[in-house]
């Protein structure tokens, strides 16, 4: 106790200055917390319409407790909800069940081939007596998983393979993978979105479309991965020269090389910037709304313009903003874990 | 007797810097020479060559009847037969001692694990160094990685042995350990290669001792005759500098 007051003294009240700032921020933050708890829990209405609502000072959870259903799903036809709830479970069981790194094998991989499949049937529907729900009303949550998870799961593997390519020695391969990856990291994802909604049906062939979540699934993929490439070119650069010398002095031939040698060190210290790229992607996945694909930040959005719920958008976007922060920080500590079980 | 190595005229450049100038030299099986002259005489550049991982531009070498050129199939069956052991280990730190040894014999050799496992300890027994098989390389003192790194080359059970420069990044108390393995080794038969300072070593094992400078071969003789009666200026140079 003697030690903590030391401390308080030593650091937060030493001088006047000091003393000064210390009360001034222990009082703006006092005081912030006491209006937004009020605001939050005291004044607000839970149970309710719009109208009590208005009346009331605080915030309107009453219209978040309309809306969750709408803002988690979208326009999934609403007597269905339990198969999207389905499928996210069974997503976050199998996130869950590979934290371990003992688990990594091949049968995990199956088990994830088989666990999309199962997602796929029970979101699509058409099978086993389960209504047909077509891609276009896919929305919310699982739609946003959907384009992270996948996007990354396919671009991990690209990335890697472009990093490669990249220190190649061949020209041709050497020189195709550094005008991808420069042209992709040159232009916004969002130009890449509009040309694979808008400009690639154009140059398939007619009744060949792939369906519009696809499409943007596919830019996604080919965006991200060039930001793969790079992070993992990182990794590659930060293995000592002795590493692959030692490698190729043995004879391992190249592939060899890089999957027994090179590419687990140079994988384990691209941890954090590889995490930092999945929370990226994570959030960029809010831009398919501009070809009208709905996910999490659509829905909040059409949300607010509901005439009957006029006027709540503080309330709507505090709720996805905390959606989104509870996804980017499971991302952020499964990415610490996974330090932890590489020992990086 | 069909020298094992066969270098003919071979020369190497780094930019406009020749490192290595028209370099003839036959080392025949069982052979020990040592390598030794001033830092960037091309010494190190010379034995690197002899498994690619530099490539000379002119000449030819010739590693027990095959020519070393850029056809890979070629290049994985030389590297395969001519082990090297550097001077900064170069050990797989993310795997550990055992891995480090059997990697190589299963899947450039094809040998079946199990197999693959007796071979290694087999080695490590001879290193002194079985007990620390399942550590990772970080635990090992220099002395130890180095003779893992070793004992990882004899794995592959090798035809000829190249060191470069094996002791210089050993702490002084640890070089001897890593010497008296090579010692054993030199006596058992095995055709090395050694880029050293280490002239006691020299005087013990080598059949020829080469001294080089500037990307040549200035002198070659044999240890008594190279360390007392060297022919060279640039050589009696060198020795009074080396031995004060």
């Amino acid at each position: 106790m003697n030690t903590k007051i030391r401390w308080i003294r030593k650091n937060l009240f030493k001088g006047y200055f000091n003393t000064a700032l210390s009360l001034s921020l222990i009082t703006f933050f006092l005081w912030f917390f006491y209006n937004f708890f009020n605001w939050l829990v005291i004044d607000s209405v839970l149970l309710g319409d719009a109208d009590t609502c208005r009346q009331a000072s605080g915030a309107c959870l009453a219209f978040i407790v309309d809306k969750t259903r709408f803002i988690f799903f979208g326009f999934y036809p609403e007597s269905e909800t339990w198969r999207p709830i389905t499928a996210i479970v069974i997503f976050f069981i199998i996130v869950f069940y590979s934290r371990l790194k003992t688990r990594w094998n091949r049968r995990l991989l199956f088990n994830w081939m088989y666990c999309g499949l199962v997602i796929w049937l029970l979101m699509r529907g058409g099978y086993f007596g389960l209504v047909k729900v077509e891609t276009n009303n896919w929305g919310g949550l699982p739609l946003t998983l959907m384009l992270a998870t996948v996007g990354m799961i396919f671009s991990y593997p690209i990335g890697i393979l472009l990093a490669m390519g990249r220190q190649s020695k061949l020209p041709l391969i050497k020189y195709l993978c550094i005008i991808y990856i420069e042209m992709i990291r040159g232009v916004p994802l969002i130009s890449l979105l509009f040309m694979s909604s808008v400009m690639m049906p154009l140059f398939l062939p007619e009744g060949f479309s792939p369906d519009k979540i696809m499409r943007a699934q596919g830019a996604i993929i080919m965006f991200i991965s060039a930001y793969m490439a790079e992070v993992v070119r990182g990794g590659l650069q930060a293995i000592p020269k002795g590493q692959y010398e030692a490698a190729d002095a043995m004879g391992l031939t190249y592939w060899q090389k890089m999957k027994l040698i090179i590419l687990p060190q140079a994988l384990k210290i691209v941890i954090p910037p590889t995490v930092n790229t999945a929370i990226g992607m994570f959030k960029d996945t809010s831009l398919v709304i501009i070809i009208a694909l709905f996910d999490l930040m659509y829905t909040t959005k059409a949300s607010m313009q509901d005439s009957n719920w006029l006027g709540f958008s503080v309330e709507a976007y505090l709720f996805v903003a905390l959606i989104y922060f509870i996804f980017c920080n499971l991302i952020s500590r499964m990415g610490r874990l996974f330090e932890k079980e590489f020992g990086a | 007797m069909e020298p094992l190595i066969k270098m003919n005229q071979v020369s190497k450049y780094f930019g406009d810097f020749q490192a290595l100038n028209k370099i003839d030299l036959d080392v025949n099986p069982k052979e020990k020479i040592v390598i030794c002259g001033p830092s960037g005489s091309g010494k190190s550049t010379l034995i690197r060559c002899l498994n690619r991982l530099e490539e000379h531009e002119e000449g030819t070498i010739t590693i027990d009847g095959i020519e070393l050129t850029d056809d890979v199939k070629n290049l994985e069956k030389i590297r395969a037969e001519v082990g090297i052991v550097f001077q900064h280990f170069n050990l797989f730190p993310h795997l550990t001692i055992l891995e480090n040894l059997t990697l190589a014999p299963i899947w450039v050799r094809k040998t079946k694990k199990k197999d693959a496992v007796d071979l290694a300890f087999h080695y490590l027994k001879r290193v002194q160094i079985a007990e620390q098989a399942h550590k990772y390389p970080g635990q090992l003192s220099g002395g130890q990685k180095q003779r893992v790194a070793i004992a990882r080359s004899l794995c592959m059970k090798p035809k000829i042995l190249l060191f470069d420069e094996p002791t210089s990044a050993l702490d002084p108390e640890m070089v001897k350990e890593v010497l008296d393995v090579m010692v054993q080794l030199a006596n058992e038969g095995m055709t090395m290669l050694c880029v050293t300072h280490e002239m006691g070593f020299a005087k013990k094992v080598a059949d020829r001792v080469i001294f080089m400078d500037e990307g040549k071969i200035i002198e070659e003789n044999t240890p008594d005759e190279f360390f007392g009666n060297p022919q060279h200026q640039r050589t009696k140079l060198f020795l009074a500098q080396i031995l004060h």
